[in-house]
């Protein structure tokens, strides 16, 4: 950030005679630079400097880097010129402040002609830094995938050729309901009121046999495992687009392939999160859309006439980085699609649900409101923590295994002897680590505790606020993954009273809470890379009770967590429990799987994979026969979190008498304390 | 049907009530047993002897001798102890290879009941029974 400028007003008093259109122009730089400051930061300061900010010379009032480039150089030589993707300005840095000075004094109120044939008007500030920072990831959205030239010249021309948009034969309300761009179907018609396809009415003629040889190829290169039985061509002229859209879950199967003929394009991809990422569509070239990128990321084409494109040559797909010094606007051409899909003839089962509408069952299901108060907190935490568990007790347990390093390291690091109670204990996957120590384990879920006795470690039921192990006999405890299932300040406080009284004097207390900060020093958490390795996927994905880290690669960075995280544990104290947004009973809303929370107070969705072959086999204690929800394939449930801010879990232990903090850390995904007795 | 853990002495020695209002009173447990198992565990003497200063020792012989398994434990502990490997081994039996595998746990002071089954005690207590 700029240093604080000077008074704003001191460049009027410097020039006392001013014919009126100087007079004109200068009240408009300065109004310029009010809006630079009010609407985007960008602070200018009153004495020279080497860099400008170029109010009205942006890429996106249509000024392209060519020709702003042409202009900036009559003065001097330019070190650097940044375009911001979408902003009406730019940032200029001169080699010299004397070459600055003469653009400050040659080019303010300069009127040029945009790429659009529009008269604008440059408005140029001193500014200290020039500064754009790029938060957009460097990745393409999981599961995306551009295959550059997948067909010839010759093979384009002929497909283009073949598109007879005359014939209404097929598909005859297609083309009256859209307004933005031709389009025509094969093989099934998709229609855009219900947005599905009428399985059970192909068009006849299926789709064109000229794609048929494209289609083989692909198969072949493996960029599709079955063949696509429906086809829609849309044609684009510049400045026609497509609203962003997932397509519909049900209607297709995960595989969507896309051709780009007649011209390039960027197709703009985002993610629930609000990350957007941009991606250059060759012309010729195939887009494939599977998994993330196909389920959970909407894409859409921007209706505009100019792309902002990377400026520099060679790299032809791919995404479109907010690299501000190499970005230039391109002229669209027209753009046909081939989209190639699968009709689905199952349910979807994928990995989103909040945006399947195979799923969507679930989201009618009402969900509670905030706790107001100790006996709404406990219904709540019976609901949507207790029976939940009980429910995914041996799924739960199959994907928790492999103990965390840290939490290892502290119950190795214990003297022998040591009597540890794990208080929250699941499946027990910490109560063999150390054949040294005594360790007993208790948990609210009777049918994880079960699989803790089958395992051969000594655990029993009870809950974290009332353990039933006399004071002072611990020489440690642990807590992992436990307090942010309760869903008041004042629970979670009496939970780690709990643990002080079992504790004896000098025992240590090891506290795990999974974190509203799912990216902390710009280090994602392990989630999204374990993602994709399908050993990690089992530990991780589902899940989330320890934290796994979930899903930095989305977050468009750590500020916005900042922002909403501002109440403390003594704040949420005082007002008895408030979400983080401060609004006292408001529904507690749903946590995406593999995105950055929201709110402090979150469900957070469970998808239950079965496991057919136990299903044979005693069924695991069935307490809570009915929780409204269907034996589909794979149902989910919806565990209450409280996720805690940096600092909470902390300050919540800073209210504790008789202990001191020993260590107050951050581990994938969780806030983590270490805590003595005194 | 896998085997399951049984409570174990030294587990039962930690164990304490905790329903309302009864505080230190809810100790020791008392122990109705219907299956008890006896389960071989390796005699690690040093280990015996650092859990035995972490143990209320009357409660330990009371509950042993209620299941039958005093095993000619001391009533009181005599000192020098920790040379005494007979003495070590027969501690090392009652605390860690005498399981409670079915049967009941009985708060001494309020008369609360809690099952054991499958060597797992249900601890839990109703939100009246726990409120404080």
């Amino acid at each position: 950030m700029a240093a604080p400028s000077a008074s704003m007003d001191n460049s009027n008093q410097s020039h006392p005679k001013l014919s009126k259109t100087e007079k004109k122009f200068l009240r408009k730089q300065i109004k310029a630079r009010h809006t630079l400051l009010r609407h985007e930061g960008i602070e200018s300061v009153s004495h020279a400097t080497e860099n400008l900010v170029v109010a009205n010379g942006g890429l996106g009032n249509g000024v392209s880097r060519t020709q702003l480039l042409r202009i900036l150089e009559r003065c001097g030589s330019v070190e650097a010129l940044l375009m911001p993707p979408n902003k009406p300005y730019s940032f200029v840095r001169y080699r010299t402040k004397e070459e600055s000075k003469k653009a400050y004094v040659t080019l303010n109120g300069k009127e040029m002609v945009d790429d659009l044939g529009q008269n604008i008007i440059l408005y140029l500030n001193f500014v200290e830094k020039v500064h754009w920072e790029d938060l957009r990831p460097p990745v393409l959205p999981p599961g995306l995938m551009i295959v550059e030239e997948i067909v010839s010249p010759e093979d384009e021309k002929m497909l283009l050729e073949s598109i007879d948009w005359a014939d209404n034969s097929v598909g005859q309300n297609a083309q009256k309901s859209l307004k933005h761009r031709r389009v025509k179907h094969y093989g099934y018609e998709f229609r855009y009121d219900n947005n599905n396809v009428e399985k059970d009415k192909p068009l006849p003629g299926g789709l064109p046999d000229i794609c048929n040889s494209i289609l083989e190829k692909c198969l072949k290169e493996g960029h599709i495992k079955y063949i696509p039985d429906q086809l829609t061509i849309n044609q684009y002229e510049p400045g026609q687009g497509i609203p962003p859209h997932i397509d519909t879950h049900s209607a297709f199967e995960n595989e969507i392939i896309s051709l780009s003929l007649g011209a390039e394009i960027v197709m703009d991809f985002k993610h629930p999160d609000g990350c957007t990422v941009s991606v250059m569509l060759p012309q010729r070239s195939l887009l494939v859309m599977t998994g993330e990128s196909r389920y959970l990321w909407t894409h859409g084409i921007t209706p505009r006439k100019f792309d902002v494109i990377q400026a520099s040559e060679g790299q032809k797909s791919g995404i479109i980085s907010s690299d501000a010094g190499n970005l230039t606007l391109n002229k669209r051409g027209v753009r046909t699609s081939f989209t190639f899909r699968k009709v689905r003839r199952t349910p979807c089962d994928c990995s989103y649900p909040l945006v399947c509408d195979s799923q969507s069952c679930h989201q009618n299901e009402t969900f509670p409101s905030f706790p107001e108060n100790d006996k709404e907190a406990s219904e709540l935490e019976r609901e949507y923590v207790h029976r939940v568990y009980e429910e995914i007790a041996e799924h739960f347990s199959s994907t928790r295994h492999t103990p965390w390093p840290q939490i290892r390291a502290f119950l190795k690091a214990l003297p022998k002897g040591s009597i540890v109670a794990d208080v929250g204990c699941g499946n027990g996957k910490y109560l063999g680590l150390n054949k040294d120590i005594y360790m007993i384990g208790c948990d609210r879920s009777q049918n994880l505790v079960e699989i803790c006795g089958e395992r051969q470690f000594e655990a029993f039921v009870c809950d974290a606020l009332a353990v039933p192990i006399r004071s002072e006999t611990c020489d440690a405890c642990i807590s992992i993954a436990v307090i942010h299932h309760f869903a008041t300040a004042e629970r979670r406080l009496a939970t780690l009273q709990e643990l002080v009284r079992l504790l004896r004097p000098g025992g240590k207390a090891l506290i795990y809470v999974w974190a509203m900060e799912q990216e902390y020093n710009k280090q994602k958490s392990k989630y999204l890379r374990g993602s994709r390795d399908s050993e990690e996927k089992e530990e991780h994905f589902n899940s989330s009770v320890l934290a796994s880290g979930l899903f930095g690669e989305q977050n468009p960075g750590t500020s916005t967590h900042n922002s909403v995280c501002s109440i403390s544990a003594t704040n949420d104290l005082k007002d008895g429990g408030c979400n983080a947004n401060g609004v006292i009973n408001s529904k507690l809303s749903v946590h995406t799987n593999r995105t950055s929370f929201h709110s402090q107070d979150v469900l957070v969705p469970w998808h239950l994979k079965r496991d057919p072959m136990r299903d044979k086999h005693a069924e695991p204690l069935k307490l809570t026969p009915d929780l409204g929800v269907p034996r589909d394939p794979s149902p989910v449930f919806h565990r209450y979190y409280h996720v805690f801010c940096e600092g909470e879990l902390e300050a919540a232990c800073r209210m504790l008498n008789n202990i001191s903090i020993q260590q107050s850390y951050y581990d994938q995904g969780n806030w983590c304390v270490i805590f003595k007795k005194l | 049907m896998r085997a399951q853990a049984g409570m174990k002495l030294l587990t039962h020695n930690l164990l304490s009530s905790h329903v309302r209002g009864v505080g230190p009173r809810g100790f020791p447990l008392r122990i109705q047993a219907t299956e008890i198992r006896v389960s071989p565990v390796d005699f690690n003497p040093d280990f015996v002897t650092r859990m035995i200063p972490k143990m209320e020792w009357a409660a330990l012989v009371e509950a042993a001798e209620s299941l039958g398994h005093l095993s000619e434990l001391p009533r009181q502990l005599e000192e020098g102890y920790e040379k005494d490997e007979d003495f070590l081994r027969k501690v090392h039996h009652v605390l860690l290879e005498v399981e409670v595998v079915e049967g009941t746990l009985q708060c001494p002071e309020s008369g609360r009941v809690f099952p054991i089954s499958r060597g797992i005690p249900n601890m839990l207590l109703s939100d009246e029974e726990a409120a404080s």
